[in-house]
């Protein structure tokens, strides 16, 4: 039996009379790999804020581990992990200080933060960084630290902005090895991408164009329904319509 | 507490990694506080005097003598019609131009009479005022001689004259330095503390970590007071380190007590820091922040009471400066460190810096927002 852990009901946020997101509803099971697409401008990012709690709707309605986006915002960020479309942890830094600080201010205690730092430096080959500051490391392993730092204090769910960009396809594939373990212990994932093969990894994608989601379910369906051969063409069906771009 | 340990072991990291802050914390005071006193004087020395002397007579040279003798004025010429000297002036080369008119010696003696001609460049006022002081106490002075030397012994029928003895209390010998020290390190410790609060919180916005730290379930306060802490730390070092260089550049040995004016520092720490924190919750990036900060930092300077006295300010201005937390730091600072002063002196001052904190830092946790 599947439980929801994101449920959203018409949620949309205005700035002026922009409407950023538009009365999206949708729910991600525990444990789903969630893909949300869409154009630059579509509105990810805006949805992606609210859902996180850094951000408050203008309307709808949504919860986040059973928590309401607009009134608990802060039991929400105890149950979830973010990561952020820029780089966003401390560069100067190091790699081993980097963990300790974020696992010390999730409220780890000091003998979970070197159990999980260890863990986290084994999982990721980073034994020979760990004292060097975290400027100096290459971008794709500093994207697979702050993803494996945004899952440090086990959140039910992680939110992944644009978690590969830039990145080389050999490290965006070790990078999707780190979600899908992540997944399997049961953790939630709801991750934007413009890479149409890495929304082949997701369980389900939706697709936002203009702020609305136009499209909704598991990749193979979605190629049926759009009698497409794989998903950049499903992608650009629904996608050259659109209006906004960056 | 566990929350804000780590926020300080982040926070005194970033600091001691960036050697431009250690820097600026450690040379900034030292430096500052030995070049300034020493250039900022009130004192107006080398006072250029043109003389166009139309008598050459001994009078004459003697009150030439005397002006020169009394060390505030240079000489740049002597002996050229008016329209020379009047030339120096225009080329800046002369301040002054005293003119001795022709018959300066006999008029003096037989007329009892003779009126000498001041003319000063008002370009640089402060130097034209005070060296037209200085030069008509110069005169006075020589009137004063030569009218001595035609008093006839047993002719007591001179004018009476009064004699004002002054004598300067807490700074007997009105050493600048003494009174020039406490006001820099005032704004010494304002600007470092205020500089680097407003642009730390802004540089977490500018690169992008703050979004990481507004997804955590840190509380707001937490997150202003692992800001607050490391800087008012930083803000005692500085104050240390200009007491040292006071102490061991100038001989300036607080008469107050020490204790009294670290509780001072520290409660007015809490509110520029307060005023730094607040500006940086407002601006998006570094560059808006210092420019805000700049505001109000020349406000600040330009109306604490060191460069003009806030006495002689008109009203408004005076009211000005009753928000300006400068003005009393440096009050307190100079109470305390050349009057002696005791806590129950500076209580006013120590509850209006204790608002000032309360306000400022309260804003700040306010506006300071996890969500937007």
């Amino acid at each position: 039996m599947s439980e929801a852990v994101i449920t959203t009901d018409k949620l949309t946020k205005r700035f002026g009379d922009f409407v950023a997101v538009s009365e999206i509803s949708f729910e991600v099971d525990k444990g789903e790999i969630f893909g949300f697409l869409g154009a630059n401008g579509a509105g990810k990012t805006t949805a992606m804020r609210m859902l996180c709690g850094l951000s408050i709707p203008s309307s709808g309605k949504a919860t986040i581990a059973g928590f309401d986006v607009y009134k608990q915002t802060e039991q929400i960020k105890k149950n979830i992990g973010y990561m952020s479309q820029k780089f966003s942890l401390y560069e100067d830094l190091t790699v081993l200080e980097n963990i300790r600080f974020f696992g010390g201010i999730y409220g780890l205690t000091d003998k979970q933060i070197k159990t999980k730092s260890d863990q986290l430096i084994n999982q990721l080959g980073l034994q020979q960084e760990v004292k060097k500051l975290v400027v100096s490391l290459p971008l794709g392993w500093k994207q697979k630290l702050s993803f494996s730092v945004a899952v440090l204090h086990e959140p039910k769910i992680v939110f992944l902005d644009e978690p590969t960009g830039g990145v080389d396809p050999v490290t965006r594939r070790q990078f999707w090895d780190l979600i899908y373990d992540a997944a399997d212990r049961g953790v939630t994932i709801f991750v934007t991408t413009h890479y149409m093969d890495e929304a082949e990894y997701c369980n389900r994608i939706s697709i936002m164009v203009d702020g609305v989601i136009k499209a909704l379910d598991t990749p193979r369906k979605l190629k049926d329904n759009f009698h497409a051969a794989n998903m950049d063409e499903v992608f650009y069906e629904l996608a050259r319509g659109a209006k906004r771009s960056e | 507490m566990r929350t804000i340990k780590f926020l300080l072991q982040k926070e005194f990291r970033q600091i001691f990694r960036n050697r431009a802050i250690v820097a600026m914390v450690i040379a900034m005071p030292v430096i500052q506080l030995i070049i300034l006193p020493l250039a900022a004087n009130y004192e107006v020395k080398n006072v250029n005097v043109a003389v166009i002397d139309k008598d050459h007579s001994s009078y004459s040279q003697k009150l030439i003598n005397k002006i020169i003798a009394s060390g505030y004025f240079k000489l740049t010429g002597y002996d050229f019609s008016f329209k020379q000297a009047y030339r120096l002036i225009e080329s800046d080369a002369a301040d002054l131009i005293l003119e001795i008119p022709q018959g300066f010696e006999r008029n003096l003696i037989r007329e009892n009479e003779q009126k000498l001609f001041v003319a000063v460049n008002a370009i640089n006022g402060t130097k034209a005022n005070l060296g037209s002081a200085y030069l008509l106490t110069v005169i006075q002075d020589f009137n004063r001689d030569v009218r001595l030397q035609f008093i006839q012994p047993g002719n007591f029928n001179q004018q009476p004259t009064i004699d004002v003895a002054s004598s300067n209390w807490y700074n007997p010998l009105l050493d600048y330095h003494m009174y020039m020290v406490p006001g820099i390190l005032a704004i010494l410790v304002t600007m470092i503390g205020g500089f680097l609060t407003a642009l730390n919180i802004v540089k977490e916005k500018e690169v992008g970590t703050i979004e990481q730290i507004n997804v955590t379930p840190i509380k707001k306060y937490h997150f202003i007071l692992g800001k607050l802490i490391p800087f008012w730390i930083l803000g005692n070092v500085v104050f240390t380190l200009g007491l040292l260089v006071a102490r061991l550049v100038y001989g300036i040995i607080p008469v107050g007590s020490l204790f009294l004016m670290y509780g001072f520092i520290a409660v007015y720490l809490l509110a520029v820091l307060g005023l730094g924190l607040l500006i940086s919750t407002f601006c998006e990036t570094q560059q808006q922040a210092m420019f805000v900060m700049f505001f109000f930092v020349m406000i600040f300077v330009l109306m604490g009471g060191l460069f003009t006295s806030i006495d002689s300010m008109p009203d408004w201005a005076k009211t000005v400066t009753k928000f300006n937390p400068v003005s009393y730091l440096i009050e307190v600072m100079r109470m305390i460190m050349l009057k002696g002063s005791s806590l129950k002196n500076i209580l006013p001052q120590l509850g209006i810096i204790a608002v000032f904190a309360l306000v400022l830092n309260s804003l700040a946790i306010f506006n300071y927002k996890k969500t937007s």
